[in-house]
């Protein structure tokens, strides 16, 4: 089954690293991941995707929490979590085939982020499922090159924060 | 106070109260090997390759309850470190390494004896630093010594280029760790323990599987006092032997591959099995799905990600065993059955006199290696300043099964790694920590010849240790491997009684050397190398074709152990 997990780590050099090792040296797989910064410059968000069953999420979560960058570990699931992903998708497009091509992009929301003499460049933003639809109703005009960072995630608006408040770090 | 980031180093080593620290310099870290020149109240071991005092600083942490420091210089220095590093990782072995490393500029350039230490050690560390600014030093070294010795105790590595060595800074040691996300377990959880409590007093076949986590909390009288309170008999493992005197009378043995049958099977028959710091490792459980096959299991451990990771644990305890410990039999005892483990107790004393440890007296009249530890338990039988330290193999596992240790401490392994060599320099780190005791390193001949070098350590750095290699000429626990599961072809396993001339050897070291071929030479020649004051060692020449039985091979069930096969000669129930 796959699960989502956001992970707050102190923004310092290796942290990535030893998270990635954990999984590789365990013998647990990643299917996504993705680092960016946070609210508060020296805390990093990890969200990262498993395919595993739950007595393996379990270890995950606790093998994680013994790294000593390794803040907090929240579980996304999916009725209390919003999950986006970002994909740049480079389609072939002689002529003929661009105004197809341009009303499936209409449909998704996605946007011509360039536009060359044989092939386009959208970029579309949303969830990981409609990013996989159109990429799957694109593949037949022939797939470039692909790029995903991801999926990214956070617990809803009216759920408790995946933040660490300032006050609970300092208090440790 | 200003001074140099290697001034402050050895002053905050001396504020952690290190008394000892083993190493070797090499340029990266000479500028911290010249404020040890410029004096401080640490005193350094100077070692023969980094990874003796890497064991050194894991025998003096194991011998002492304290934080080792082992210091290497960068590239070869620092990888010589990973083997130490890793088998602390693997015995939860508190330690702090420190190793110098190229000038900032040089990282990531392939500089003369550059290495990334701090990558390559990721997974065998509990934490690590590469130090890039001075100002942080004596937080990063506050911060080393705080994860090493808290939750579950092992390794960690600092990395200090040499630039940021020689820059200066003013020191101040700090109070207290800035380390959000490190937070280990205060308490166990009461309702946890309370629950515990509640199926320990209805347990009719109790055991306690005991690991290395017990010696690492400083548990052991708080394990003596819930045995006692509910009448449990307990096993404990090769990384937890010491923690429960073996002369107790509910101390069962050990158990795992070579452990007694009559520990094996207390652990198969129980009903409910209490896990107190221990890790199921394949060692112990053999076949995990028939390894106490009915028993409800309890599990205390200060490391949460043990809880369920091999084993499901019906009532597990995430905290420190000192005080879960203490809470737990304080609930027990509330709780009260006195009398319910006595016929179970009785049980387990019948398998003891039913199927006691044997060994034969075939192969072409030769010494038996059996005697060697026979003698030598005699030997320090009521004594409680004898420390033992082991290398790895079949003697390791003699050793395990006929040393009987009472005093917290007194028998150092390497187990979970299983590292050849560990024995020597660990009893060199152990003397350091322990001067008032007898520290004998019962060795194999080819673990001996892994770090023999460090005898000069022990020579010159006045740390004399008693060296008895169970010599049998071979690469023995291979050759057992080979004989039994290989059908006997032999290969790459014969180094020979004769070289080298251990004796000598020891002599040339400015050591003293003896050799023992005679059973009845035994008794005399040990006890005067363990009188003699001086770092000894004594060659046991011993027939290469005994094999440490029981046995249970690997992945094989707890039912499935062989025992010795033949008419025995040496009966013995401890």
């Amino acid at each position: 089954m796959r699960h989502t997990l956001a992970v707050l780590v102190e923004n310092k050099p290796g942290a990535l690293a030893r998270i990635s090792n954990m999984f590789a040296r365990r013998g647990f797989n990643i299917e996504s991941l993705a680092v960016g910064p946070t609210e508060r410059h020296d805390i990093s968000r990890i969200t990262l995707c498993v395919d595993c069953d739950e007595r393996s999420l379990a270890q995950i979560e606790k093998q994680m929490h013994k790294l000593v960058n390794v803040l907090r570990i929240t579980q996304l699931t999916p009725g209390e979590s919003i999950e986006r992903e970002f994909a740049l998708i480079k389609v072939s497009a002689p002529p003929a085939r661009r105004t197809e091509l341009m009303a499936l992009a209409e449909v998704f929301k996605a946007r011509i982020a360039d536009l060359g003499p044989d092939a386009i460049v959208f970029e579309l933003a949303g969830t990981p499922e409609e990013i996989d639809s159109f990429e799957e109703l694109v593949r037949p005009h022939g797939v470039k090159e692909l790029v995903r960072t991801g999926r990214i995630g956070l617990g809803r608006a009216s759920s408790s924060p995946t933040t660490p408040r300032r006050r609970q770090l300092v208090l440790r | 106070m200003r001074m140099n980031g290697a001034d402050a180093v050895l002053r905050s080593l001396e504020a952690e109260g290190v008394d000892v620290a083993f190493g070797l310099p090499g340029g990266a870290i000479l500028p911290t090997y010249d404020a040890f020149a410029r004096g401080t109240t640490v005193r350094h071991v100077l070692a023969r390759h980094e990874q003796g005092a890497g064991h050194m600083a894991e025998g003096y942490a194991r011998a002492s309850g304290r934080v080792g420091v082992a210091i290497a210089t960068s590239g070869p220095g620092a990888t010589n470190l990973v083997t130490p590093i890793a088998d602390a990782w693997m015995d939860s072995t508190p330690l702090v390494c420190i190793t110098g490393q190229v000038r900032s500029h040089l990282i990531g350039t392939d500089a003369f004896q550059e290495c990334d230490i701090t990558g390559i050690t990721i997974p065998i560390v509990k934490h690590s630093w590469l130090v890039k600014n001075v100002e942080e030093l004596p937080q990063v070294m506050k911060s080393a010594f705080h994860v090493a010795r808290t939750g579950r105790c092992g390794p960690v590595l600092v990395d200090i280029p040499r630039d940021v060595q020689e820059a200066e800074l003013d020191f101040e040691y700090p109070d207290s760790v800035d380390l959000p996300g490190w937070r280990p377990p205060r308490r166990g959880h009461p309702r946890q323990i309370r629950e515990a409590a509640k199926r320990l007093a209805a347990a009719e076949r109790p055991v306690l599987y005991v690991g290395g986590g017990v010696l690492n909390a400083d548990a052991c009288a708080e394990l003596l006092d819930l045995a006692e309170v509910g009448r449990l008999p307990v096993v404990t493992t090769l990384m937890g032997k010491s923690s429960f005197p073996e002369t107790h009378e509910l101390h069962f043995g050990w158990p795992g591959m070579h452990g007694p049958k009559w520990s094996n099977w207390a652990m198969n028959k129980c009903d409910v099995l209490v896990a107190v710091g221990a890790r199921f490792d394949d060692r112990v459980t053999g076949k995990l799905s028939s390894f106490a096959p009915g028993a409800t299991v309890i599990h205390l451990d200060v490391d949460s990600a043990e809880i369920d990771k091999l084993r499901y644990a019906d009532v597990p305890v995430v905290g420190p065993l000192k005080p879960v410990l203490a809470d737990l039999a304080r609930e027990l005892r509330e709780a009260g059955r006195p009398d319910a483990t006595e016929p179970w107790l009785a049980q387990l004393r019948r398998w003891r006199e039913e199927f006691p440890l044997r060994y034969g007296n075939g192969g072409g009249g030769m010494m038996k290696p059996q005697p060697v530890l026979e003698t030598l338990q005699a030997l320090a039988a009521g004594r409680d300043d004898v420390v033992w330290t082991t290398g790895v193999g079949q003697h390791q596992m003699w050793a395990m099964q006929y040393l009987l240790c009472d005093r917290p401490r007194s028998f150092i392994t390497s187990g979970g790694l299983g590292t050849m060599g560990y024995g020597v320099p660990a009893a060199i780190g152990a003397k350091a920590a322990r001067p008032d005791a007898t520290v004998v390193c019962i060795d194999g001949d080819g673990c001996f010849q892994m770090t023999q070098q460090e005898l000069a350590t022990s020579v010159l750095e006045g740390l004399p240790i008693v060296v008895v290699i169970v010599n049998n000429g071979h690469l023995g626990m291979v050759r057992q491997w080979q004989e039994m599961f290989f059908e006997e072809r032999f290969s790459q396993i014969e180094l020979t009684h004769h070289v080298p001339d251990y004796a000598a050897l020891a002599e040339a070291y400015g050591g003293r050397g003896f050799v023992v071929d005679d059973e009845d030479d035994l008794e005399g020649t040990l006890g005067e190398a363990m009188h003699c004051g001086r770092t000894a060692v004594v060659d046991c020449r011993v027939d290469a074709h005994e094999h440490c039985f029981p046995m249970i091979p690997a992945g094989a069930a707890a039912l499935d152990l062989v025992e010795y096969p033949g008419e025995a000669e040496g009966v013995i129930s401890p």
